[in-house]
C-alpha cells in the first residue's frame, strides 16, 4: 500500500500569529514537504493545481519536474489536475515529459475544479465541467496510446494527424486516478477505463464516500476489469497528531476554528464525529485510519491532507516525522495483514504496467 | 394500498409556536382529505428549529448529517409537502430559506406542495404570493391554488378553517391522482459510460 501526503497549496494567514507566508516561501515549503516526505519513508507527495489566489500551485509539472530532480524514490502526483480547464494535448506533453524526467515516478489525478470563474479564463463553462472531464479524457487517453490522432469535439480544435511528444516512458502512459467527492458520473468513468477513483475523504462523511467508492467498484466489475475487490481506490485523510491528544486538540483548534472551507461552521469535536478528519494522538490516528477500509473496503493508496490552514512549515515537518516513525510504519503491517489474497497491494506503477506487458495499455 | 407520506416543514421560532399550530391543522386536514378519498396517509413534522445550528454549519460545509439529513431525506422522499413559515421583514424567514437552500435542488421538482404562513399583520398576506409562490417555482414544485396566511384576527374566528379545508383538499386531489412518489437514486442506477460520452 502507497502511503504519501496531498497539498492544496494555500497561502493561508496563520490563525495564532496573523503572518501570511509569501507566495515564494509557501512554494518552497511545498518542496520542503515533499522533500521531507520522501527522508521520512512516504510513498507519495501529489500537489494540487490552482489558478486562483490564495493558492501557488498553478503549474504542476513545474513544481513536481523540480521536485523529480531532487528526489529519488517518491512518486510524484497531482490532486488534482484539471481535466476541464486544461488543454489535454498539453497534459498529454507536459505529464509524459515529466515521466521521462522522472524515469516513471509519476502518475495523476483528475478533476474537475468547482470554481465557476476559472472556467472562462480558459475559455471554458462550468455548466460542461462533466462533459469536459468525460470528452478531454478521452482525447488524453488516445493521445497516450495512438499516434497519427484524427480527432475533433466540442471543445477544442480539431486535430489531423496529430501525435502528441514526448511518447509516453517505454510506451507505458502514467497510471490515471479520477477525482470527485460527488459525482456518480466520475466514478462511471474510472471504472470504465479500468483506471484508479480517488475519494479526498476530507469534507464529506464516510456514509457518502462509501457510496461513491462502492459504486466505483461495482461498475469496475461490470466494465469486466476483474471483481470489485480488484478495483483500485485511493482515499484522502486530514490528521493532526502530537504525542498527548489533548496537546494536538489544543495546538489544531485554533487552526480548524478559522479554516478555509469548514471554518466558523461546526466544532472541532463535531467535525471530527461527522467526517475523517482526526486530530489526536498517533495511535488515534491509527485507528481511525485502519476503519476507513471498513466503508472503502482493501485501497490501494492513502495520502493525508496536513499543510493547510496556515499551519507553519515546522509543524508540518513535524506531522512528517510522526507519519514517517510512527503511523505509516504500523498501517502498512496491519493493512497488509488484512489484505485478502488476490486483492492489489499498490496501484499500477510504472515498473508494474512495465512488466505487465502491452496488454496493459491496449483495451 | 400503500401510505402516502405528508411531510410538513414548519419554521415557526416559538413554544408554542403559531406556524406549527397553522402547520398542524393543514397536516391534519389534508390527511382527513385523503381518508375520505380512501387514501391512507401518514404525517410527518419537520420543525426547523430543532435544526437552526445544522442548518449553518451545512451552509459552511456544503453537507448535512444526523437529523437534519433525515429530515432532508423525509422531505425529498414525501408525496406532497406542506410548507409553513411566519412572515419576517416582509418575506419568509431565513430559517425556512436556509433549509430550502440546502435540500438538493431537484428534490421538489413536479411534487405536489401547500405553501402558509402566519403574520402579525393581515398586511403580510400577500407575501404567500410574492415570496412563497416564485421560491417553490424555482423548485419546479406543484403548488395548490390556495395558500393559507394567518393573520392575529385569523386566530379569533372567521374563515380560516374554510380555507385551510379548502388547500388541504386540493392537496389531496393532487395527491390521490398520482402514483406514490419514488426515487431513483443516481448510485443505484448511474448514468452508462456511452450515455456519458454521447451528452459530451
Amino acid at each position: 500500500m502507497q502511503f504519501g501526503v496531498f497539498s492544496v497549496g494555500d497561502v493561508t494567514p496563520d490563525p495564532t500569529t496573523g503572518r501570511t507566508p509569501t507566495e515564494a516561501e509557501r512554494i518552497k515549503a511545498m518542496v520542503a514537504i515533499a522533500l521531507k516526505a520522501e527522508e521520512v519513508g512516504l510513498d507519495v507527495f501529489a500537489t494540487g493545481e490552482h489558478h486562483n489566489p490564495p493558492f501557488v500551485p498553478s503549474s504542476p509539472t513545474t513544481l513536481l519536474g523540480h521536485l523529480a530532480g531532487r528526489t529519488t524514490s517518491l512518486l510524484l502526483s497531482t490532486a488534482t489536475t484539471l481535466i476541464t480547464t486544461n488543454d489535454p494535448v498539453k497534459i498529454a506533453e507536459d505529464y509524459a515529459m515529466l515521466q521521462h524526467l522522472a524515469d516513471g515516478r509519476v502518475d495523476l489525478m483528475l478533476g474537475r475544479g468547482n470554481t465557476g470563474p476559472v472556467y472562462p479564463w480558459f475559455g471554458q463553462d462550468i455548466r460542461d465541467g462533466l462533459a469536459l472531464a468525460v470528452q478531454n479524457y478521452a482525447l488524453l487517453h488516445r493521445l497516450w496510446r495512438e499516434e497519427d490522432v484524427d480527432w475533433q469535439g466540442r471543445f477544442r480544435t480539431p486535430l489531423q494527424g496529430f501525435t502528441s511528444t514526448p511518447r509516453p516512458l517505454d510506451g507505458r502512459p502514467p497510471f490515471v486516478w479520477h477525482a470527485s467527492i460527488r459525482s456518480p458520473e466520475i466514478a462511471e468513468q474510472a471504472a470504465y477505463y479500468g483506471d484508479g477513483f480517488f475519494h479526498n475523504n476530507i469534507f464529506w462523511p464516510s456514509s457518502h464516500v462509501r457510496r461513491m467508492v462502492e459504486l466505483y467498484r461495482r461498475r469496475f466489475e461490470h466494465h469486466g476489469h476483474g471483481p470489485a475487490a480488484h478495483a483500485i481506490v485511493g482515499l484522502g485523510g486530514q490528521v493532526f497528531m502530537r504525542k498527548n491528544s489533548q496537546d494536538a486538540v489544543r495546538e489544531f483548534r485554533p487552526y480548524f476554528d478559522v479554516a478555509p472551507v469548514y471554518g466558523h461552521g461546526p466544532s472541532l469535536e463535531e467535525f471530527m464525529a461527522q467526517t475523517p478528519l482526526t486530530v489526536g494522538s498517533p495511535q488515534q490516528v491509527i485507528d481511525r485510519t485502519l476503519s476507513f477500509r471498513d466503508y472503502a473496503g482493501d485501497y490501494q493508496r492513502q495520502l493525508f491532507l496536513i499543510d493547510h490552514a496556515g499551519l507553519p512549515l515546522t509543524t508540518v515537518l513535524e506531522q512528517l516525522d510522526l507519519l514517517g516513525e510512527e503511523v505509516v510504519p504500523v498501517l502498512r503491517k496491519e493493512f497488509a495483514a488484512l489484505r485478502p489474497a488476490g486483492v492489489p497491494e499498490e496501484p499500477p506503477t510504472h515498473p508494474s504496467l512495465v512488466a505487465a506487458g502491452t496488454a496493459a495499455v491496449t483495451r | 394500498m400503500t401510505a402516502r407520506r405528508i411531510v410538513v416543514v414548519s419554521a415557526g421560532l416559538s413554544t408554542p409556536s403559531s406556524t406549527r399550530l397553522l402547520a398542524d391543522r393543514l397536516g391534519a386536514a389534508t390527511a382527513a382529505a385523503l381518508d375520505s378519498r380512501g387514501v391512507p396517509a401518514e404525517v410527518e413534522v419537520v420543525e426547523l428549529r430543532e435544526h437552526a445550528r445544522a442548518l449553518a454549519d451545512a451552509l459552511v460545509t456544503g453537507f448535512s448529517t444526523g437529523a437534519l439529513r433525515s429530515a432532508l431525506d423525509a422531505v425529498a422522499g414525501a408525496d406532497a409537502v406542506i410548507a409553513v413559515t411566519p412572515v419576517f421583514t416582509g418575506s419568509y424567514s431565513g430559517l425556512f430559506k436556509t433549509f430550502f437552500d440546502v435540500l438538493e435542488p431537484d428534490a421538489l421538482a413536479g411534487r405536489p406542495v401547500l405553501v402558509a404562513a402566519t403574520a402579525g399583520s393581515a398586511r403580510h398576506t400577500l407575501a404567500l404570493d410574492h415570496a412563497m409562490r416564485p421560491l417553490f417555482a424555482h423548485l419546479r414544485a406543484l403548488v395548490v391554488p390556495t395558500g393559507v396566511v394567518a393573520a392575529p384576527e385569523d386566530w379569533a374566528g372567521g374563515d380560516l378553517s374554510t380555507r385551510v379545508d379548502r388547500a388541504a383538499a386540493e392537496l389531496a386531489d393532487l395527491v390521490a391522482g398520482r402514483q406514490p412518489a419514488r426515487r431513483t437514486d443516481p448510485f443505484d442506477e448511474p448514468t452508462g459510460f456511452a450515455d456519458l460520452l454521447r451528452a459530451g
